[in-house]
């Protein structure tokens, strides 16, 4: 990791944060522009310090880019099993038959894993319980959650995000 | 009453059926995993409605914006929780329902 590459890493938080803090405030007076110019630079050098900047792996703060096509997905099949699960509770016999299934979870890095995990609990009727290197426990509402999740439709899609080269 | 508040209060109600149906499963789920699926419905399709229909009432501005930020933050952290709470329960030993057909 070179100099050139830690230098980057520091001018792309403080961009992200100064974006942040134009979006929550909402306020161009000098002063205010100011302080916010002060408290962004004072948490880029908190963060740095705290070695919260991790330099083995990629940016961040673009990073997340890559997943945004993912979540167009994603929030149509939330849709998808919200219907299914509300129309299990509206139902006077209550038809539910909760399981436990291991899934494999076929990404590489820490964050398309925690995407993954927190992609399967978003989804209602699916909930992550459990998880290790390359498994999740997965408790799941119904039968056809279970085997959706089983096809590996989700994995394949975060893993080849998680690949994308063009991002 | 033009149309663009109306399309807004449509999704803002339905938003809100949504997580009357959420509160009724919740009530209505055997045991505590299955009361967390009930409750995820609450924090998506509830939040994701009522949020996208104050978007539209709003229009494009930096109210809307916040409230996307918003609703992105929902998104990311009420699973976290969730998870939080179901390996907690987990690890404290409460045995699942199991049922299978």
């Amino acid at each position: 990791m070179s100099n050139y590459d830690i230098f980057f890493h520091k001018i792309s938080l403080i961009i992200s944060l100064a974006f942040l803090w134009v979006m929550l405030s909402g306020h161009y007076t000098p002063l205010l522009l100011l302080l916010g110019i002060l408290s962004v630079l004072v948490v880029a050098s908190i963060s740095s310090r705290m070695k919260l900047i991790i330099l083995d792996q990629p940016i961040l703060q673009l990073y997340f880019i890559r997943f945004i096509p993912y979540g167009f997905w994603l929030i149509f099949q939330i849709i998808k099993s919200n219907i299914d699960v509300c129309k299990r509770i509206l139902n006077p016999k209550l038809p539910i038959s909760p399981r436990l299934v291991t899934v494999r979870s076929s990404q590489l890095s820490n964050f398309a894993k925690v995407v993954y995990a927190n992609s399967i609990t978003l989804t209602p009727g699916t909930i992550s319980i459990d998880l290790d290197d390359s498994n999740i426990e997965v408790h799941s509402l119904s039968k056809i959650g279970a085997e959706g999740l089983k096809t590996g439709d989700m994995d394949r899609k975060i893993t080849s995000a998680e690949a994308n080269p063009y991002v | 009453m033009d149309i663009i508040s109306l399309v807004s209060s449509l999704f803002i109600t339905t938003g809100a059926l949504s997580i009357l149906v959420g509160l009724l499963g919740v009530y209505r789920m055997p045991d505590f995993y299955t009361r967390l699926h009930a409750a995820s419905i609450i924090d998506t399709l509830g939040a994701m409605l009522i949020l996208f229909g104050l978007i539209l009432y709003y229009g494009l501005n930096i109210v809307s914006l916040k409230l996307l930020l918003i609703l992105i933050f929902i998104l990311i952290t009420t699973p976290t929780a969730a998870h939080a709470l179901a390996k907690s329960a987990l690890h404290g030993n409460l045995k699942p329902i199991l049922k299978d057909d």
